[in-house]
């Protein structure tokens, strides 16, 4: 038997959740079913790294109340995966075969984890590194075979966040990655090094410009792995193997669909996709980037809330449009905080231009990316104080010749800013200066 | 909701906003053992802004469409629902610092001395007015509807 509801929702993180709330804010009464292939209630996939490194435990994974669902009036079907939809008739087709019709549908599928073709791949002890369920069964296999050697390819922020996590564990780790150096995405050269050699002081080693070709497995029992062969033939122990190289959008089941995808689905503003009535937010989706204009897929968790909830304002019949995804990370290593937004490669770029402290001996960087006379990009690590104040000078696009020799001043803040905007920053709402 | 409105003409720069703001915010709430004692040592959840002959107290603004919120990835900030205030559950905070990246008001503080936290105003829970507003001498900031 068919199940209709008014809203469907594929996918249970954050853009889905923020979906659920942003309906009901509107409607009160349609009927919202979400659908998801984990059985977990709404937890917050960052927290995985923290879970594993036991900074905190199974019950603060949540960042809903558990009566999140009844109090939304969401039909959950939890552990369910969606294998197809078809947007004539306007149903999900589910893993055991039922289907669901909907008026409005909306995809947030999130990321699959990339994970190279490689000889050994299937050995016991690789995992990728994205869910709860990868948590556990790493968690359960380092406790199994007492692992104390592992490795990590990729420097982005998974595999950083992962060696944090194994490191917290008193386990040895050596990071693999491609590129010249680690979070060669979201940072410049001079904040991976700070962070690099952080690394290399809590005893984990960093090889760059090289990865694994082969993983070496035991021969008898469950085979695990024991050692990983690089690209220059050299060998390294490894007890478990964490493969962080990136994510890619999970929109292998809407093949069929005749929706237009590119990396993700494409979607306009409404965040509507090329088909009617469906909507798409969150890691699976390439919505308009903020600086460029162009379309992008930019994982990250404020992006997927906002287009959550942009998504759902119109599926309501709102007219919420979104104002572009603009590249953002907050990430904790070593003990040093850091933050990075927008642009932060100069090196592309001419017309680009840089004001920056610099002082690795304190294990401090603050760069501040300009573009004609506006800022793009910053990039902070050890000091991120009022770094917000900077992501809002950019979101507003605001000339900054007036204070510009004050940018990086210690005491700069909202009373460096013209009268006008600080004035229109902290107006409305009933608030003025 | 009731906010605090700033009034930057009145203020005189004096800070005993954050001077009052660590105290309510302190365990023994006595201003010697405040600044002197405690650990993890309070922190004031309000910044006085000063240039030149300008000045100005700075605290959360409890915004109606707060950016804190949606980047909130712990779910510690949240709305109160009876006061429509912006909390931070410190229980639940991991010290991700995704609010301190996107308040546009860098109002929002990394208190580290004791588990990682975010540190902003709470609008003194509890209590009928702000201790910031109601000390402050010359009504530079002030409590309203």
């Amino acid at each position: 038997m068919k199940n209709n509801s008014k809203y469907l929702i594929i996918g249970n993180s954050v853009a889905a959740v923020a979906c659920v709330e942003s309906i009901r804010r509107t409607d009160a009464e349609g009927s919202i079913t979400l659908v998801s292939d984990e059985t977990y209630h709404t937890y917050s996939r960052p927290l995985i790294s923290y879970l594993l490194g036991g900074k905190i435990g199974p019950e603060r994974m949540f960042y809903r109340d558990n009566n999140f669902y009844t109090e939304n009036n969401v039909n959950a079907i939890l552990g369910k995966k969606a294998v197809k939809i078809d947007a004539d008739k306007k149903t999900v087709v589910l893993n055991d075969g039922s289907e669901l019709g909907y008026e409005k549908l909306m995809i947030s599928t999130g990321g699959t984890p990339i994970v190279p073709d490689m000889p050994g791949v299937k050995s016991s002890g690789v995992f990728t590194f994205t869910t709860w369920d990868d948590t556990n069964n790493i968690k359960e296999y380092i406790e199994k075979n007492k692992v104390k050697k592992a490795v990590v390819i990729g420097g982005g922020l998974i595999g950083l966040k992962a060696t944090e996590a194994l490191l917290a564990l008193d386990i040895k780790v050596t990071i693999l990655e491609l590129a010249d150096r680690i979070l060669a995405a979201t940072f410049d050269k001079k904040a991976s090094a700070i962070i690099g050699s952080e690394l290399e002081k809590v005893g984990c080693a960093v090889i760059t410009n090289n990865t694994v070709t082969k993983i070496n497995a035991a021969k008898t029992g469950a085979k695990n792995i024991k050692e990983v062969v690089l690209k220059n033939k050299k060998k390294i122990p490894a007890e478990i193997l964490i493969v962080a190289i990136g994510v890619r959008p999970n929109i292998e089941f809407l093949k069929s669909s005749g929706i237009k995808t590119n990396r993700g689905i494409v979607v306009d503003d409404k965040m509507q996709s090329s088909l009617k009535d469906v909507y798409a937010a969150g890691d699976c989706c390439e919505a308009k980037e903020f600086l460029s204009g162009l379309p992008q897929v930019i994982a990250i968790w404020p992006s997927a809330a906002r287009q959550g909830r942009i998504a759902g304002n119109n599926m309501a019949g709102g007219t919420e449009k979104y104002t572009g995804n603009l590249a953002k990370n907050s990430v904790e290593l070593c003990g040093v905080p850091t933050i990075s937004v927008g642009l932060t490669d100069t090196t592309k770029e001419k017309a680009l231009e840089v004001i920056e402290v610099y002082e690795p001996e304190n294990l401090i960087y603050r760069k501040v990316v300009i573009r004609n006379n506006k800022i793009v990009g910053i990039v902070f690590v050890g000091n991120i104080t009022r770094a917000g104040i900077y992501t809002g000078l950019i979101k507003d696009g605001v000339d900054i010749s007036s204070f510009r020799s004050h940018i990086l001043k210690e005491d700069f803040g909202l009373i460096s800013l013209p009268k006008e905007y600080r004035k229109h920053l902290v107006s409305g709402a009933g608030i003025e200066v | 909701m009731k906010k605090i409105v700033i009034r930057e003409e009145y203020c005189i720069g004096c800070r005993l906003c954050e001077i009052h703001c660590l105290v309510q915010h302190s365990k023994s709430k006595e201003i010697i053992k405040a600044y002197k004692g405690e650990y993890p040592k309070p922190m004031s959840r309000v910044r006085v802004e000063q240039l030149h002959h300008l000045s100005f107290a700075m605290q959360c603004r409890h915004c109606e469409d707060a950016p804190c919120l949606e980047a909130c990835l712990s779910g510690a900030m949240h709305r109160d629902k009876k006061t429509g205030a912006v909390l931070c559950d410190e229980d639940k905070c991991v010290g991700c610092w995704m609010c301190i990246m996107v308040c546009p008001f860098g109002v929002i503080e990394r208190n580290t001395e004791g588990k990682k936290i975010a540190s902003k105003c709470d609008l003194c829970t509890g209590q009928e007015k702000p201790v910031c507003v109601k000390n402050c001498p010359n009504e530079a900031i002030v409590y309203e509807e």
